[in-house]
């Protein structure tokens, strides 16, 4: 046996600095003197923007470890979404870490959730399927911690509960799936798997188990209960996370493996796609609509839009990919701005009703103003980002012929432009005789609601993102 | 005299559907908790038993397995936690009692 090569590390090099931005901060949180860490956030927050910087352009593609990680310009551009994202949203936890219950672990809360996203960087780079287990147990073990992360709290508590039993119950269905898989094909690498997929019953049967898990990921239903409960109960800045890292690289993850590993069966999962996709639209947006708490709510916005993102897979063409990681990035501004505001006001005040925010555009308008962006661009109206990525995602499932599906996603678009809609309604319109008091956010915050403001003005304008994504896109 | 790989398998299905039937059914966090670790030891038993009946030449079963089995244990770790943690906060482990967060 040769020693191990250790140049394979190399070519990981986005994992290599988020490693490394760990240790420091890991460092920083347990030596540093108690006057130094009252920069603790300020220092995490710049040293993350300079890893995020250091791979924002995207290298050519390459592997490594005999192709168990793979690295594809696309990965890289999705990594460097993950990492915006995840900017924003320790950005806008600041103020909550600083509270006085949480003030004590906030180097905890950085650590798990730069975990969490080291755990998504290896599934998304994944060339086997050992890897990619690996890559999703360290995504959603650290993500169970942040949900019960209140720990005093049993609204918390409950949530991470749900969080962790339903995610290992998903895991081990996903695993008895793959070992079927592994049973029939011999091999666990996705170049080698599809010369083995005959199509059989069993195969057949393995792949569902298998694509359950992932199903779970995204919160598709009907694997979708555990949402709006996990959703309501943690941390806001958690719950955004989820919402949006967590169930995009879920998103990108299952095209890969549908359309690298699956392809022979492309037939059978398109048909499970199918009717999925018409389900957890039709069902989330039909529940949205009752819901009186703003983070269920946009819980089971969430449902449906990633129903919506599922339209960019059941093509599987390069024109699929393309509109998947552009709605990502659309969807990921959109969401983290309402969940910003959601978070400011929860802060200040502890309301997270729709009630709570009548007259919100009295006392505050700026933030109103966001969350007005953001409903608009969730709910897909021009010339805000989130017509565009919609549009695109139509275009990408039409060009393979799926007429009917995208009319009925259009029809949902209309119903939910309705529940949307009441939230501005809320904060313009609605009386309220003790409307939720002016106040000013801290400009961690603020920096981070602008950059998502202008993303949603912007990201539709600028068709040279688009233009600049479709260059790299790839499909079966 | 050798014993086939159906035997094994049979085992291995029964452990699974078993465990799928208890995550259902109990309404006990701990017993939840146990019904998982039933599925994922179905699952350590297909891997193993697939790389020695099916492919003997090479490793890649066998180790899926030794890592599931490590992953498997951080899992349970920080499920107990957190089930712990819901014990100091409402005194008792039952199902019908997380109701706090429902629509």
């Amino acid at each position: 046996m040769s020693a191990m090569d250790y140049s394979n590390f190399l070519v990981m090099k986005e994992e290599l600095s988020l490693v490394a931005v760990m240790v420091i901060l890991l460092l920083y949180d347990v030596f540093g003197s108690k006057k130094s860490l009252r920069y603790f956030q300020p220092v995490a927050c710049i040293l993350f923007a300079v890893h995020t910087l250091l791979h924002v352009v995207p290298s050519a593609a390459d592997a490594s470890f005999g192709g168990m990680y793979q690295y594809t310009p696309m990965i890289g551009v999705l990594k460097t979404i993950l990492n915006i994202g995840t900017l924003i949203v320790l950005m806008q936890a600041s103020e909550w870490l600083r509270s006085e219950s949480t003030i004590h672990k906030r180097g905890e809360f950085v650590f798990l959730l730069l975990s969490t996203l080291l755990g998504m960087y290896f599934m998304i780079s994944a060339g086997n399927f050992l890897f990619f287990y690996i890559g999703l147990e360290t995504a959603s073990i650290p993500l169970a911690t942040l949900v019960a992360f209140d720990k005093f709290k049993s609204k918390s508590a409950e949530a991470g509960a749900k969080y962790i039993l339903n995610a290992v119950f998903a895991s081990g269905l996903s695993l008895y799936g793959l070992s079927l898989i592994y049973g029939t094909t011999g091999t666990l690498y996705f170049e080698d798997i599809p010369a083995a997929i005959t199509g059989a019953p069993l195969q057949i049967m393995a792949f569902v188990f298998f694509v359950v898990g992932l199903f779970f990921k995204m919160s598709l239903v009907p694997f979708h209960q555990w949402t709006p409960d996990v959703y309501e109960g943690a941390p806001t800045a958690v719950t955004s996370y989820l919402s949006v890292i967590s169930k995009g690289a879920a998103a990108f993850v299952l095209m890969t493996i549908l359309i690298k590993v699956f392809a022979p069966i492309a037939a059978q999962w398109q048909g499970i796609l199918y009717g999925v996709i018409i389900v957890t639209i039709t069902l989330a947006n039909l529940f949205a609509i009752r819901q009186k708490n703003l983070k269920r709510f946009l819980a089971y916005s969430s449902i449906s839009q990633a129903g919506y993102i599922v339209l960019g897979i059941i093509g599987g063409s390069a024109m699929g990919m393309t509109s998947l990681v552009y709605y990502i990035l659309v969807y990921m501004v959109s969401n983290l701005a309402a969940f910003g505001v959601i978070a400011a006001i929860e802060n200040k005040t502890g309301k997270v009703t729709m009630e709570d925010y009548n007259g919100l555009y009295s006392t505050n308008p700026r933030l109103t103003l966001v969350m007005t962006l953001a409903m608009f661009s969730l709910a897909g109206i021009p010339p805000f980002a989130g017509f565009f990525s919609k549009f695109f995602i139509f275009a990408a499932a039409a060009e393979q012929g799926y007429y009917i599906l995208v009319l009925i996603a259009l029809i949902n678009t209309i119903i939910s432009l309705y529940y949307y809609l009441l939230v501005v309604k809320a904060m313009f319109i609605n009386k309220s005789d003790a409307p939720i008091a002016a106040f000013r956010c801290d400009g961690a915050m603020r920096f981070s609601l602008s950059l998502c403001s202008a993303g949603i003005v912007l990201l539709g304008l600028l068709s040279v993102i688009y233009n600049q994504l479709s260059l790299l896109g790839y499909g079966m | 005299m050798e014993i086939q790989m159906q035997y094994y398998l049979v085992v291995s299905t029964v452990m699974f559907f078993a465990g799928v039937y208890g995550f259902v059914t109990r309404r006990n966090l701990i017993a939840i908790l146990l019904s998982i670790e039933l599925i994922l030891n179905a699952v350590n038993i297909n891997f193993a038993v697939f790389n020695r009946y099916l492919f003997p030449g090479q490793m890649e079963g066998l180790f899926f397995s030794i890592f599931s089995i490590a992953i498997a244990a951080a899992e349970t770790a920080v499920a107990i936690a957190i089930i712990v943690n819901i014990y100091r906060n409402m005194k008792n482990i039952e199902v019908k009692n997380l109701d706090e967060l429902k629509d």
